[in-house]
């Protein structure tokens, strides 16, 4: 056993050491698997920032009130009376000013995106006085807050980011209103920050929309006042509404739009994966031919077909090694923490996110260039084997 | 064409290897033709919006409704040839997840205003005397297994009945084919909506219009938008094709990312035809010297290098585009939830062969000179 191994150790020693004559194979070899292992940790970087966005978004004491046939904020409204009543339930955890609930509006403005200059639906939302709170970590980082009964929206810092127009102090007209940025605000990466917020009734005022609102959000005494929450206002005969937890709001939201971005990362990937495979393959069939003669004379001198098939494979593994490694920095560097913003058709508006290559995307792509390396060393590696010693001698 | 057959045994030469490279030129190809179907569904509306038609909506976001008098007074205008509303439903169909694109039209106007849409003279006939009658497209038609006459129970995740319930059965009276990849949307009366919703009662949607003449359509978009200039709801009006535009943008950039992949795979693909070209030059310097002796010019030895990498790359290039249209057909199917009009663009063949040529003429580049340049007693010399 250990005269095997040593045989694999010095014929590999010997392949690595004599890589530089098929320099240009695999060099090809190298680069076809470093495009794959970036372009397919690029895609799922998406599906990933994405996520992160929704999942940091939804808190699980905090419920999302809508009409009832409504999945969404957009197509969801009721009036003044209905958000009264479901402020007034038991399971909304109070303070100072009273529960901790926000009756907000939803609406989009057109805004010029940075990247194109075409107008992009953005997100505005008029909240209460308590919408914060609501938040966990709502920090203005730029300018002030609005002052309620005024025209004034602040921006969240990924919006200000990707449309053009909204920094503090600009004034901007949306309708016969103009409307003034007041500040940026963020809050640890969530959905808010790719919205604009103003005063509720300030907003109501500006859409026509009278007293009606799209949305309550409140925040609950416990996560486990949310069955009672949802069971005492279904219940109840004065209101048509559907109660959601801000989690399983957001995951429902960003359902379509996820399984899009993987689907179409994992297929990229898996028909450039195949591409890669073909040419290490045939990088490793080359190898092994430019070698015929050397290969018979191992043989000849008494290496087993054991080390011959370990050496070719590992000679395939290490530039797959290499391929991922370089593929895996790539991507790190020129994808991670790009920031960039899409259509969320689930709530007809746009939402902004950052590319995250997470060590788990690392990983799974440095995985996908071994099986890689693997698949195409493992072919040529049995020919070499096989290879009846007299023949291979003979050859030139 | 008379080395057409030793263009071909030099080929059989490596069977191995010529296969491994025209299969990566294959996979190179079919993920070409599949970026391009994509590219064009994401961006797709932009080339199938008709060239004669403006959309005019409110200033501030499509979201925002029209006052309904704003139809007459654009069709009062010197140069529309005929304009139309429409508003957006909602539709539902059974589960709150199953979505369906449902928009109420003002049916006479609508029909002048996309004649692309086909619908038999009956059914047109039956369509516009049904106040709940709906026109279907014939894929929407095909999923749900409705067929003419069939009640449905639509539902709207926006307007209320008048008696407060959101459900809107609606009949089905026409099922239309359209050559503009529209095959999914149910279209029904805007009377029907407006006598009964609850709110945003003489509101409509956003107008779209067909002009007289296609060239003046910046001017009569500024005519339209000048007319409610100043008013309590100002318009926005461009034409129907920089309106899918602006609404593809904002699905991301999409072609920047679709062309940055592909080059990508091509580059990678390059490099391994390349290497693959040279390599059997290579091999062959010898006989390729003979063949010199023998009284063939350096260009003819160069041609036939260069046809070699030629011919491998354009049959990869059009089995790979064949295998891709095939492919994007089930891809359509599999995804017209997401995007209603899925196909290959016709003009991938002819961008894919040109960019095959482009390929191979480059692989070729460096083992082609090589042996341009190869001196005849050098090479025999060489052995």
């Amino acid at each position: 056993m250990s005269n095997s191994l040593s045989q694999v150790a010095a014929i590999t020693a010997m392949n690595v050491r004599n890589m530089r004559e098929r320099l240009t194979s695999s060099i090809v070899a190298l680069v076809g698997i470093t495009g794959v292992v970036t372009v397919l940790i690029g895609v799922l970087s998406i599906g990933e920032g994405f996520r992160a966005v929704l999942d940091q978004s939804g808190a699980p004491d905090v419920a999302i009130v809508l009409r009832g046939g409504s999945n969404d904020e957009m197509s969801s409204g009721f009036g003044q009376d209905v958000t009264r009543i479901i402020t007034d339930a038991k399971e909304i955890a109070r303070d100072a000013d009273g529960p901790i609930a926000s009756s907000e509006l939803y609406v989009v403005v057109d805004t010029p995106l940075k990247s194109t200059g075409t107008a992009a639906n953005v997100p505005l939302r008029g909240v209460s006085h308590q919408a914060k709170k609501l938040r966990q970590q709502f920090q203005i980082i730029e300018g002030r807050d609005f002052t309620p009964g005024t025209f004034e929206v602040i921006a969240g810092q990924g919006a200000a980011k990707q449309f053009a127009g909204l920094t503090v102090g600009n004034k901007l007209r949306w309708g016969t209103t103009q409307w003034t940025v007041v500040g940026i605000f963020k809050d640890r990466g969530s959905v808010a920050e790719s919205e604009l917020w103003t005063d509720a009734t300030i907003l109501q005022g500006a859409y026509n929309r009278g007293s009606s609102y799209q949305s309550v959000r409140a925040k609950l005494t416990s996560p486990a006042a949310l069955q009672p929450f949802k069971d005492s206002l279904t219940a109840d005969p004065r209101l048509n509404v559907k109660v959601f937890s801000e989690k399983e709001f957001y995951e429902e939201q960003s359902r379509t739009l996820r399984a899009l971005v993987n689907s179409i990362g994992i297929a990229i990937a898996a028909l450039m994966g195949l591409g890669a495979v073909f040419a290490a393959l045939n990088t490793m069939y080359s190898a092994v031919s430019a070698r015929t003669r050397e290969i018979a004379t191992l043989r000849a001198l008494g290496f087993g077909s054991m080390p011959v098939v370990t050496s070719v494979i590992v000679e395939a593994l290490l530039l797959a090694l290499a391929g991922g490694l370089v593929g895996m920095l790539i991507s790190y560097f020129s994808f991670n923490g790009m920031r960039a913003s899409t259509m969320n058709f689930a709530a007809f508006s746009q939402i902004t996110f950052a590319f995250t290559v997470t060590p788990a995307l690392l990983l799974q792509g440095l995985l996908y260039a071994l099986i890689l390396g693997l698949v195409g060393g493992l072919l040529p590696s049995l020919r070499a084997a096989k290879l009846p010693i007299t023949t291979g001698l003979r050859e030139l | 064409m008379k080395y057409l057959h030793l263009l071909w045994s030099n080929l059989g030469r490596k069977k191995l290897r010529t296969g491994l490279t025209l299969a990566s030129i294959v996979v190179a190809f079919l993920l070409f033709g599949i970026l391009q179907t994509m590219r064009a569904a994401l961006t797709g509306g932009a080339d199938l919006a008709g060239v004669d038609r403006l959309m005019t909506t409110h200033k501030v976001s499509l979201i925002q409704p029209l006052p309904e008098s704003y139809l007459t007074r654009v069709r009062g205008l010197d140069g529309v040839r005929v304009a139309t509303s429409q508003d957006w439903f909602g539709g539902v169909y059974q589960d709150d997840r199953n979505q369906l694109v449902a928009i109420a039209v003002d049916g006479p106007s609508f029909l002048d205003v996309y004649p692309e849409l086909k619908l038999p003279p009956d059914q047109r006939a039956a369509w516009l005397g049904d106040q709940r009658g709906a026109i279907i497209g014939s894929l929407l038609a095909k999923r749900y297994g409705w067929k003419v006459g069939d009640t449905i129970p639509m539902r709207s995740s926006i307007y209320s009945n008048s008696d407060g319930s959101q459900s809107w059965p609606m009949i089905v009276s026409g099922i239309y084919e359209s050559t503009n990849g529209d095959l999914s949307t149910l279209y029904f009366h805007h009377k029907y909506l407006d006598e009964s919703r609850k709110f945003g009662r003489g509101e409509i949607g956003w107008i779209v219009l067909r002009i007289q003449n296609p060239d003046d359509a910046a001017k009569m978009a500024a005519k339209v938008d000048a007319l409610f200039a100043n008013s309590s709801t100002e318009t926005k009006t461009a034409t129907e094709k920089a309106f899918a535009q602006a609404f593809a943008n904002q699905m991301g950039n999409i072609g920047a990312l679709v062309t940055a992949v592909a080059s990508a795979v091509f580059f990678t693909m390059l490099l391994v035809i390349a290497n693959t070209m040279g390599q059997s030059v290579r091999e062959r310097t010898n006989e390729l010297a003979v063949m010199k002796t023998l009284g063939f010019s350096s260009t003819s030895v160069t041609a036939l290098v260069i046809g070699e990498s030629l011919l491998i790359t354009l049959l990869g290039a059009a089995i790979g585009l064949i295998i891709a249209s095939l492919a994007s057909v089930s891809l359509g199917q599999a995804l017209q939830n997401f995007f209603p009009a899925l196909g290959m663009p016709s003009t991938t063949f002819a961008v894919g062969f040109g960019l095959a040529l482009l390929l191979g003429v480059i692989a070729s580049a460096l083992p082609a000179t090589q042996a341009w340049r190869l001196k005849i007693v050098e090479a025999l010399r060489r052995t």
